[in-house]
Protein backbone atom coordinates (compact mmCIF):
# COMPACT_ATOMS: atom_id res chain seq x y z
CA UNK A 1 0.00 0.00 0.00
CA UNK A 2 2.86 2.20 1.26
CA UNK A 3 4.12 2.30 -2.86
CA UNK A 4 0.88 3.54 -3.81
CA UNK A 5 1.20 6.87 -1.52
CA UNK A 6 5.01 6.72 -2.75
CA UNK A 7 3.65 6.46 -6.23
CA UNK A 8 0.99 9.43 -5.85
CA UNK A 9 3.01 12.08 -4.40
CA UNK A 10 5.28 11.38 -6.88
CA UNK A 11 3.05 12.14 -9.55
CA UNK A 12 1.63 14.96 -7.64
CA UNK A 13 5.84 16.34 -7.54
CA UNK A 14 5.91 15.94 -11.01
CA UNK A 15 3.24 17.54 -12.35
CA UNK A 16 4.05 21.00 -10.26
CA UNK A 17 7.65 20.73 -11.67
CA UNK A 18 6.24 20.12 -14.81
CA UNK A 19 3.87 23.19 -15.11
CA UNK A 20 6.87 25.36 -13.80
CA UNK A 21 8.98 23.96 -16.80
CA UNK A 22 6.52 24.74 -19.32
CA UNK A 23 6.19 28.06 -18.14
CA UNK A 24 9.96 28.94 -17.61
CA UNK A 25 11.10 27.47 -20.75
CA UNK A 26 11.89 29.61 -23.58
CA UNK A 27 11.65 27.39 -26.63
CA UNK A 28 7.81 27.13 -27.01
CA UNK A 29 7.97 23.88 -28.30
CA UNK A 30 9.53 21.88 -25.33
CA UNK A 31 6.94 24.30 -22.99
CA UNK A 32 3.94 22.59 -25.39
CA UNK A 33 4.95 18.93 -25.00
CA UNK A 34 5.52 19.90 -21.08
CA UNK A 35 1.62 20.92 -20.96
CA UNK A 36 0.88 17.25 -23.12
CA UNK A 37 2.76 15.57 -19.86
CA UNK A 38 0.92 17.68 -17.02
CA UNK A 39 -2.46 16.65 -19.08
CA UNK A 40 -1.24 12.87 -19.23
CA UNK A 41 -0.31 12.92 -15.56
CA UNK A 42 -3.41 14.50 -15.07
CA UNK A 43 -5.51 11.76 -16.27
CA UNK A 44 -3.49 9.15 -14.02
CA UNK A 45 -4.77 11.23 -10.89
CA UNK A 46 -8.24 11.04 -12.49
CA UNK A 47 -8.02 7.74 -12.20
CA UNK A 48 -6.78 7.60 -8.69
CA UNK A 49 -10.01 9.74 -7.69
CA UNK A 50 -12.34 7.67 -9.02
CA UNK A 51 -13.51 9.27 -11.87
CA UNK A 52 -13.00 6.84 -15.02
CA UNK A 53 -14.95 9.50 -17.46
CA UNK A 54 -13.26 12.32 -17.00
CA UNK A 55 -9.53 10.85 -16.99
CA UNK A 56 -10.84 9.49 -20.45
CA UNK A 57 -11.39 12.63 -22.05
CA UNK A 58 -8.49 14.54 -20.77
CA UNK A 59 -6.40 11.56 -21.91
CA UNK A 60 -8.01 12.54 -25.21
CA UNK A 61 -8.22 16.26 -25.88
CA UNK A 62 -5.18 17.47 -23.55
CA UNK A 63 -2.61 15.04 -24.92
CA UNK A 64 -3.46 14.39 -28.01
CA UNK A 65 -5.57 17.89 -29.91
CA UNK A 66 -4.54 20.53 -28.10
CA UNK A 67 -0.73 19.66 -28.18
CA UNK A 68 -1.38 19.00 -31.76
CA UNK A 69 -3.00 22.60 -32.35
CA UNK A 70 -0.32 24.49 -30.30
CA UNK A 71 2.20 22.32 -32.28
CA UNK A 72 0.61 24.02 -35.77
CA UNK A 73 0.35 27.25 -34.48
CA UNK A 74 4.16 27.27 -33.00
CA UNK A 75 4.72 26.13 -36.97
CA UNK A 76 3.07 29.04 -38.24
CA UNK A 77 4.75 31.66 -36.26
CA UNK A 78 7.66 32.01 -33.85
CA UNK A 79 9.15 29.02 -31.97
CA UNK A 80 11.53 30.73 -29.51
CA UNK A 81 10.41 33.13 -26.72
CA UNK A 82 11.80 36.37 -27.31
CA UNK A 83 14.33 37.80 -24.54
CA UNK A 84 12.82 39.93 -21.80
CA UNK A 85 15.70 42.29 -21.68
CA UNK A 86 16.50 43.22 -25.29
CA UNK A 87 16.15 47.67 -26.18
CA UNK A 88 12.86 48.30 -27.08
CA UNK A 89 12.84 49.61 -30.67
CA UNK A 90 9.51 51.11 -31.54
CA UNK A 91 7.02 49.35 -33.50
CA UNK A 92 7.54 48.96 -37.23
CA UNK A 93 5.13 51.23 -38.87
CA UNK B 1 8.16 45.63 -10.54
CA UNK B 2 5.51 44.06 -12.51
CA UNK B 3 6.53 40.80 -11.16
CA UNK B 4 6.66 41.89 -7.55
CA UNK B 5 3.31 42.77 -7.97
CA UNK B 6 2.01 39.21 -9.27
CA UNK B 7 3.84 37.31 -7.11
CA UNK B 8 2.61 39.03 -4.38
CA UNK B 9 -1.08 39.21 -5.63
CA UNK B 10 -0.72 35.25 -6.18
CA UNK B 11 0.50 34.93 -2.92
CA UNK B 12 -2.24 36.29 -0.96
CA UNK B 13 -5.16 34.21 -3.90
CA UNK B 14 -3.39 30.97 -2.95
CA UNK B 15 -3.08 31.65 0.78
CA UNK B 16 -6.65 32.38 1.05
CA UNK B 17 -8.01 30.14 -1.34
CA UNK B 18 -5.77 27.21 0.68
CA UNK B 19 -7.48 28.33 3.78
CA UNK B 20 -11.15 27.73 2.69
CA UNK B 21 -10.04 24.42 1.22
CA UNK B 22 -8.63 23.41 4.16
CA UNK B 23 -11.96 23.90 6.29
CA UNK B 24 -13.59 21.02 3.82
CA UNK B 25 -11.44 18.31 4.77
CA UNK B 26 -10.14 15.99 1.73
CA UNK B 27 -12.85 13.19 0.89
CA UNK B 28 -14.79 14.42 4.19
CA UNK B 29 -18.20 13.07 5.56
CA UNK B 30 -19.64 16.31 4.14
CA UNK B 31 -20.29 15.79 0.91
CA UNK B 32 -21.72 12.44 2.02
CA UNK B 33 -25.59 13.59 1.78
CA UNK B 34 -26.08 16.23 -0.43
CA UNK B 35 -27.78 16.28 -4.12
CA UNK B 36 -25.72 13.69 -5.27
CA UNK B 37 -27.72 10.99 -3.24
CA UNK B 38 -30.48 12.39 -5.31
CA UNK B 39 -28.66 11.67 -8.66
CA UNK B 40 -27.52 8.25 -7.09
CA UNK B 41 -30.57 6.73 -6.08
CA UNK B 42 -32.93 8.32 -9.07
CA UNK B 43 -30.60 6.97 -11.95
CA UNK B 44 -30.54 3.69 -12.04
CA UNK B 45 -33.73 2.99 -10.25
CA UNK B 46 -36.19 5.04 -12.48
CA UNK B 47 -33.94 5.73 -15.21
CA UNK B 48 -31.96 2.07 -15.77
CA UNK B 49 -28.34 3.57 -16.45
CA UNK B 50 -25.53 2.21 -14.86
CA UNK B 51 -23.48 5.50 -15.57
CA UNK B 52 -24.41 7.96 -12.95
CA UNK B 53 -22.25 11.11 -14.52
CA UNK B 54 -23.84 9.83 -18.38
CA UNK B 55 -27.50 10.14 -16.88
CA UNK B 56 -26.31 13.61 -15.42
CA UNK B 57 -24.67 14.81 -18.48
CA UNK B 58 -27.65 13.56 -20.94
CA UNK B 59 -30.54 13.61 -19.24
CA UNK B 60 -30.31 16.05 -15.81
CA UNK B 61 -28.19 18.46 -17.64
CA UNK B 62 -29.40 17.90 -20.93
CA UNK B 63 -30.10 21.56 -21.99
CA UNK B 64 -26.42 22.38 -20.83
CA UNK B 65 -25.21 19.51 -22.96
CA UNK B 66 -26.84 20.87 -26.06
CA UNK B 67 -25.18 24.74 -25.29
CA UNK B 68 -22.09 22.51 -25.15
CA UNK B 69 -22.11 20.98 -28.59
CA UNK B 70 -23.30 24.79 -29.76
CA UNK B 71 -20.19 26.08 -27.87
CA UNK B 72 -17.60 23.55 -30.09
CA UNK B 73 -19.72 24.14 -33.40
CA UNK B 74 -19.00 27.37 -32.57
CA UNK B 75 -15.55 28.00 -31.59
CA UNK B 76 -14.77 25.55 -35.48
CA UNK B 77 -16.79 28.19 -36.96
CA UNK B 78 -15.31 30.88 -35.36
CA UNK B 79 -11.67 29.24 -36.02
CA UNK B 80 -12.40 28.45 -39.72
CA UNK B 81 -13.58 32.57 -40.37
CA UNK B 82 -10.97 33.71 -38.20
CA UNK B 83 -8.46 31.98 -40.15
CA UNK B 84 -9.79 32.87 -43.32
CA UNK B 85 -8.38 32.83 -46.52
CA UNK B 86 -9.78 32.78 -50.49
CA UNK B 87 -10.11 29.41 -52.23
CA UNK B 88 -7.72 30.70 -54.85
CA UNK B 89 -5.32 31.15 -52.21
CA UNK B 90 -5.53 27.96 -50.37
CA UNK B 91 -2.24 25.85 -50.78
CA UNK B 92 -0.40 22.93 -50.03
CA UNK B 93 -1.54 21.37 -46.51
CA UNK B 94 1.43 21.95 -44.03
CA UNK B 95 3.47 19.02 -43.23
CA UNK B 96 4.74 18.40 -40.20
CA UNK B 97 7.00 15.90 -41.23
CA UNK B 98 7.09 13.60 -44.12
CA UNK B 99 6.48 10.41 -43.02
CA UNK B 100 8.00 7.21 -43.86
CA UNK B 101 6.06 3.93 -45.50
CA UNK B 102 6.07 1.98 -42.27
CA UNK B 103 4.18 4.74 -40.85
CA UNK B 104 2.35 4.88 -43.41
CA UNK B 105 1.36 1.65 -43.43
CA UNK B 106 0.71 1.00 -39.23
CA UNK B 107 -1.61 3.78 -39.58
CA UNK B 108 -3.45 3.07 -42.26
CA UNK B 109 -3.86 -0.64 -40.33
CA UNK B 110 -4.54 1.63 -36.51
CA UNK B 111 -7.31 3.75 -38.53
CA UNK B 112 -10.22 1.48 -38.41
CA UNK B 113 -9.28 -0.10 -34.82
CA UNK B 114 -9.02 3.69 -33.58
CA UNK B 115 -12.43 4.53 -34.96
CA UNK B 116 -14.18 1.15 -33.56
CA UNK B 117 -12.46 1.60 -30.28
CA UNK B 118 -14.79 5.17 -30.62
CA UNK B 119 -17.66 3.68 -31.64
CA UNK B 120 -17.45 1.40 -28.62
CA UNK B 121 -16.83 4.15 -26.30
CA UNK B 122 -19.80 5.99 -27.28
CA UNK B 123 -22.00 3.11 -27.54
CA UNK B 124 -21.44 1.85 -24.35
CA UNK B 125 -21.82 5.28 -22.57
CA UNK B 126 -24.31 4.47 -20.24
CA UNK B 127 -23.00 0.88 -18.90
CA UNK B 128 -19.18 1.74 -19.33
CA UNK B 129 -16.66 4.67 -18.12
CA UNK B 130 -16.78 6.91 -21.38
CA UNK B 131 -19.69 8.33 -23.74
CA UNK B 132 -19.99 11.01 -26.59
CA UNK B 133 -17.47 13.27 -25.96
CA UNK B 134 -14.68 10.71 -25.01
CA UNK B 135 -15.61 8.69 -28.08
CA UNK B 136 -16.49 11.45 -30.58
CA UNK B 137 -12.50 12.97 -29.83
CA UNK B 138 -11.26 9.23 -29.88
CA UNK B 139 -12.54 9.39 -33.61
CA UNK B 140 -11.06 12.44 -34.37
CA UNK B 141 -8.16 11.57 -33.08
CA UNK B 142 -8.10 8.75 -35.50
CA UNK B 143 -8.63 11.28 -38.36
CA UNK B 144 -5.88 13.22 -37.22
CA UNK B 145 -3.53 10.32 -37.45
CA UNK B 146 -4.42 9.66 -40.79
CA UNK B 147 -3.85 13.51 -41.70
CA UNK B 148 -0.78 13.67 -39.97
CA UNK B 149 0.47 10.54 -42.23
CA UNK B 150 -0.78 10.65 -45.10
CA UNK B 151 0.04 14.27 -47.04
CA UNK B 152 -2.69 14.50 -49.33
CA UNK B 153 -5.20 12.56 -47.46
CA UNK B 154 -8.54 14.89 -47.75
CA UNK B 155 -12.05 14.79 -45.88
CA UNK B 156 -15.09 15.75 -47.38
CA UNK B 157 -16.49 19.45 -45.86
CA UNK B 158 -19.52 18.68 -47.39
CA UNK B 159 -20.13 15.39 -45.06
CA UNK B 160 -18.51 16.35 -41.77
CA UNK B 161 -21.28 19.15 -42.38
CA UNK B 162 -24.05 16.53 -42.92
CA UNK B 163 -23.32 14.03 -39.95
CA UNK B 164 -22.64 17.14 -37.64
CA UNK B 165 -26.61 18.60 -39.06
CA UNK B 166 -28.15 15.53 -39.05
CA UNK B 167 -26.89 14.44 -35.22
CA UNK B 168 -27.94 18.07 -33.96
CA UNK B 169 -30.89 17.77 -35.48
CA UNK B 170 -31.68 13.78 -33.90
CA UNK B 171 -30.51 15.49 -30.55
CA UNK B 172 -32.76 18.71 -30.97
CA UNK B 173 -36.02 16.54 -32.11
CA UNK B 174 -35.75 13.71 -29.06
CA UNK B 175 -35.51 16.29 -26.90
CA UNK B 176 -38.62 17.66 -28.23
CA UNK B 177 -40.52 14.56 -28.61
CA UNK B 178 -40.53 14.58 -24.95
CA UNK B 179 -42.60 17.62 -24.71
CA UNK B 180 -45.57 15.73 -26.91
CA UNK B 181 -44.94 12.60 -24.78
CA UNK B 182 -44.00 13.41 -21.32
CA UNK B 183 -44.02 17.25 -21.03
CA UNK B 184 -40.55 18.76 -20.12
CA UNK B 185 -37.97 18.92 -22.83
CA UNK B 186 -35.47 15.65 -23.01
CA UNK B 187 -37.82 13.70 -20.54
CA UNK B 188 -37.47 10.01 -21.23
CA UNK B 189 -40.95 8.91 -23.66
CA UNK B 190 -39.50 4.97 -24.00
CA UNK B 191 -39.05 2.27 -21.83
CA UNK B 192 -35.93 2.01 -19.79
CA UNK B 193 -35.21 -1.84 -19.97
CA UNK B 194 -32.99 -3.64 -16.99
CA UNK B 195 -30.05 -1.94 -15.85
CA UNK B 196 -26.75 -3.27 -17.18
CA UNK B 197 -28.68 -4.28 -20.63
CA UNK B 198 -26.83 -2.53 -23.72
CA UNK B 199 -30.81 -1.39 -24.78
CA UNK B 200 -31.77 0.61 -21.91
CA UNK B 201 -31.94 4.19 -20.31
CA UNK B 202 -34.69 5.20 -23.05
CA UNK B 203 -33.25 7.78 -24.53
CA UNK B 204 -30.09 8.50 -23.43
CA UNK B 205 -28.51 6.12 -25.65
CA UNK B 206 -29.93 7.36 -28.65
CA UNK B 207 -28.46 11.52 -27.46
CA UNK B 208 -25.61 9.95 -27.00
CA UNK B 209 -24.49 8.71 -29.91
CA UNK B 210 -25.76 11.66 -31.73
CA UNK B 211 -23.50 13.44 -29.73
CA UNK B 212 -20.62 11.01 -30.94
CA UNK B 213 -21.12 11.73 -33.85
CA UNK B 214 -21.40 15.52 -33.77
CA UNK B 215 -18.26 15.74 -31.36
CA UNK B 216 -16.22 13.92 -33.70
CA UNK B 217 -17.38 15.77 -36.89
CA UNK B 218 -16.62 18.74 -34.92
CA UNK B 219 -13.48 18.22 -33.49
CA UNK B 220 -12.16 16.63 -37.03
CA UNK B 221 -13.30 19.83 -39.02
CA UNK B 222 -11.27 21.75 -36.42
CA UNK B 223 -8.19 19.92 -37.23
CA UNK B 224 -8.66 19.81 -40.86
CA UNK B 225 -8.89 23.69 -40.70
CA UNK B 226 -6.07 24.24 -38.49
CA UNK B 227 -3.73 21.58 -40.42
CA UNK B 228 -4.67 23.90 -44.00
CA UNK B 229 -3.18 26.72 -41.78
CA UNK B 230 0.31 27.77 -44.02
CA UNK B 231 1.46 31.03 -44.97
CA UNK C 1 -13.13 -3.53 -1.33
CA UNK C 2 -10.69 -2.32 1.63
CA UNK C 3 -8.65 0.27 -0.66
CA UNK C 4 -7.81 2.72 1.96
CA UNK C 5 -5.11 4.81 0.08
CA UNK C 6 -6.07 7.96 1.25
CA UNK C 7 -5.58 7.39 5.13
CA UNK C 8 -2.15 8.73 5.44
CA UNK C 9 -2.55 12.67 6.77
CA UNK C 10 0.36 13.03 3.70
CA UNK C 11 -1.80 12.87 0.98
CA UNK C 12 -4.84 14.31 2.78
CA UNK C 13 -3.87 17.90 1.35
CA UNK C 14 -1.26 16.66 -1.03
CA UNK C 15 -3.93 17.40 -3.54
CA UNK C 16 -5.47 20.76 -3.06
CA UNK C 17 -2.40 22.06 -2.27
CA UNK C 18 -0.67 20.27 -5.74
CA UNK C 19 -4.14 22.01 -7.57
CA UNK C 20 -3.73 25.52 -5.61
CA UNK C 21 -0.10 25.87 -7.18
CA UNK C 22 -0.60 24.68 -10.40
CA UNK C 23 -3.21 27.32 -10.35
CA UNK C 24 -0.96 30.25 -9.28
CA UNK C 25 1.96 29.19 -11.67
CA UNK C 26 -0.67 29.00 -14.40
CA UNK C 27 -1.86 32.55 -13.88
CA UNK C 28 1.64 33.53 -12.95
CA UNK C 29 2.42 32.71 -16.80
CA UNK C 30 -0.73 34.24 -18.16
CA UNK C 31 0.29 37.52 -16.18
CA UNK C 32 4.15 38.11 -16.50
CA UNK C 33 4.91 36.44 -19.88
CA UNK C 34 4.88 38.29 -22.86
CA UNK C 35 4.81 35.87 -25.54
CA UNK C 36 1.46 35.51 -26.75
CA UNK C 37 1.63 31.83 -27.13
CA UNK C 38 3.36 31.58 -23.79
CA UNK C 39 0.31 33.43 -22.24
CA UNK C 40 -2.25 30.96 -24.05
CA UNK C 41 -0.10 27.89 -22.37
CA UNK C 42 -0.40 29.52 -18.82
CA UNK C 43 -4.27 29.54 -19.25
CA UNK C 44 -3.74 25.96 -20.37
CA UNK C 45 -2.10 25.12 -17.17
CA UNK C 46 -4.54 27.06 -14.76
CA UNK C 47 -7.61 24.63 -16.38
CA UNK C 48 -5.97 21.70 -15.84
CA UNK C 49 -5.06 23.00 -11.98
CA UNK C 50 -9.14 24.08 -11.43
CA UNK C 51 -10.62 20.72 -13.20
CA UNK C 52 -7.75 18.82 -10.37
CA UNK C 53 -9.34 20.70 -8.09
CA UNK C 54 -13.25 20.43 -8.42
CA UNK C 55 -12.55 16.80 -9.04
CA UNK C 56 -10.80 16.45 -5.56
CA UNK C 57 -13.15 18.16 -3.81
CA UNK C 58 -15.74 15.69 -5.04
CA UNK C 59 -13.78 13.25 -3.54
CA UNK C 60 -15.27 10.44 -0.51
CA UNK C 61 -12.72 8.48 1.11
CA UNK C 62 -12.67 5.02 0.13
CA UNK C 63 -15.17 5.52 -2.45
CA UNK C 64 -16.08 3.94 -6.17
CA UNK C 65 -16.54 5.42 -9.23
CA UNK C 66 -20.60 6.34 -9.68
CA UNK C 67 -21.00 3.59 -12.11
CA UNK C 68 -23.81 0.69 -11.07
CA UNK C 69 -21.79 -2.10 -12.79
CA UNK C 70 -22.36 -5.93 -12.20
CA UNK C 71 -19.24 -6.56 -10.35
CA UNK C 72 -20.39 -3.97 -7.95
CA UNK C 73 -23.98 -5.30 -7.34
CA UNK C 74 -23.05 -8.98 -7.82
CA UNK C 75 -26.87 -10.93 -7.22
CA UNK C 76 -27.96 -8.25 -5.64
CA UNK C 77 -31.94 -7.34 -6.03
CA UNK C 78 -31.98 -3.77 -6.91
CA UNK C 79 -34.28 -2.53 -4.34
CA UNK C 80 -34.36 1.24 -3.39
CA UNK C 81 -32.68 -0.16 -0.20
CA UNK C 82 -29.81 -2.14 -1.73
CA UNK C 83 -29.05 1.41 -4.22
CA UNK C 84 -28.92 3.57 -1.34
CA UNK C 85 -26.27 1.13 0.69
CA UNK C 86 -24.59 1.01 -2.85
CA UNK C 87 -24.46 4.92 -3.02
CA UNK C 88 -22.95 5.62 0.35
CA UNK C 89 -19.50 4.51 -1.06
CA UNK C 90 -19.52 6.16 -4.10
CA UNK C 91 -17.43 9.62 -5.18
CA UNK C 92 -19.68 12.49 -6.14
CA UNK C 93 -20.49 12.68 -9.59
CA UNK C 94 -21.63 16.18 -10.10
CA UNK C 95 -18.03 17.92 -9.97
CA UNK C 96 -17.22 14.78 -12.65
CA UNK C 97 -20.12 15.85 -14.69
CA UNK C 98 -19.15 19.33 -14.53
CA UNK C 99 -15.60 18.87 -15.05
CA UNK C 100 -16.52 16.81 -18.51
CA UNK C 101 -17.84 19.86 -19.65
CA UNK C 102 -15.44 22.01 -18.82
CA UNK C 103 -12.80 20.19 -20.59
CA UNK C 104 -14.34 19.82 -23.76
CA UNK C 105 -15.37 23.44 -24.16
CA UNK C 106 -11.52 24.39 -23.01
CA UNK C 107 -10.44 22.73 -25.81
CA UNK C 108 -12.48 24.94 -28.16
CA UNK C 109 -11.52 28.17 -26.01
CA UNK C 110 -7.56 27.16 -26.85
CA UNK C 111 -8.33 26.86 -30.43
CA UNK C 112 -9.68 30.03 -30.80
CA UNK C 113 -7.15 31.79 -28.70
CA UNK C 114 -4.42 29.84 -31.02
CA UNK C 115 -5.95 31.55 -34.19
CA UNK C 116 -6.69 34.99 -32.97
CA UNK C 117 -2.61 34.21 -32.04
CA UNK C 118 -2.02 33.30 -35.97
CA UNK C 119 -4.25 36.05 -37.21
CA UNK C 120 -2.65 38.49 -35.49
CA UNK C 121 1.07 37.60 -36.19
CA UNK C 122 0.05 37.07 -39.95
CA UNK C 123 -0.54 41.15 -39.14
CA UNK C 124 2.01 42.00 -36.67
CA UNK C 125 4.85 40.01 -37.42
CA UNK C 126 5.31 39.57 -34.05
CA UNK C 127 3.75 37.97 -30.90
CA UNK C 128 5.50 40.39 -28.55
CA UNK C 129 2.88 42.10 -26.88
CA UNK C 130 4.93 44.86 -25.81
CA UNK C 131 4.84 45.70 -29.91
CA UNK C 132 1.14 45.15 -30.63
CA UNK C 133 -0.36 48.12 -29.54
CA UNK C 134 -3.76 48.33 -27.26
CA UNK C 135 -2.07 45.04 -25.49
CA UNK C 136 -0.23 46.51 -22.63
CA UNK C 137 -1.46 46.64 -19.25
Amino acid sequence: MIIYIILLLFLLLLMIGTAIYSIVQRDLLYAVIGTGVISLILSILFLFLQAPDVALTEAAIGVALTTIVFIITIRNTVRFEEEPKRPSKPASK
Amino acid sequence: MKKILVLSLLAVFGVYLLEVLFKIDFGHQFFLHGVKDFYLTTSPDKMGVANVVTAIVVNFRGFDTLGEVTVLFLATTAMSSILYKGRHQLGERAVLFSSSRIVMTGSKLLFPAIILLGAYVFIHGHLTPGGGFQGGVIIATGFLLMLLSYEDYKVSHVALSLVESLAGITFASVGLLGFLNGGTFLQNFLPTGGLNNLISGGVIPIIYIAVGFKVGAELTGLIYTALNEKD
Amino acid sequence: MEFKLFDLSIVEYAFFITAVLIILIGLYGALVKKTLIKIVIGLSVLDAGINLLLISVGYVKSGTAPIFSPALIKDMPLTLENIKKLSEGMVDPVPQALVLTAIVIGFGVTAVALSLVIRLYRHHHTLNIDEIKNLKW
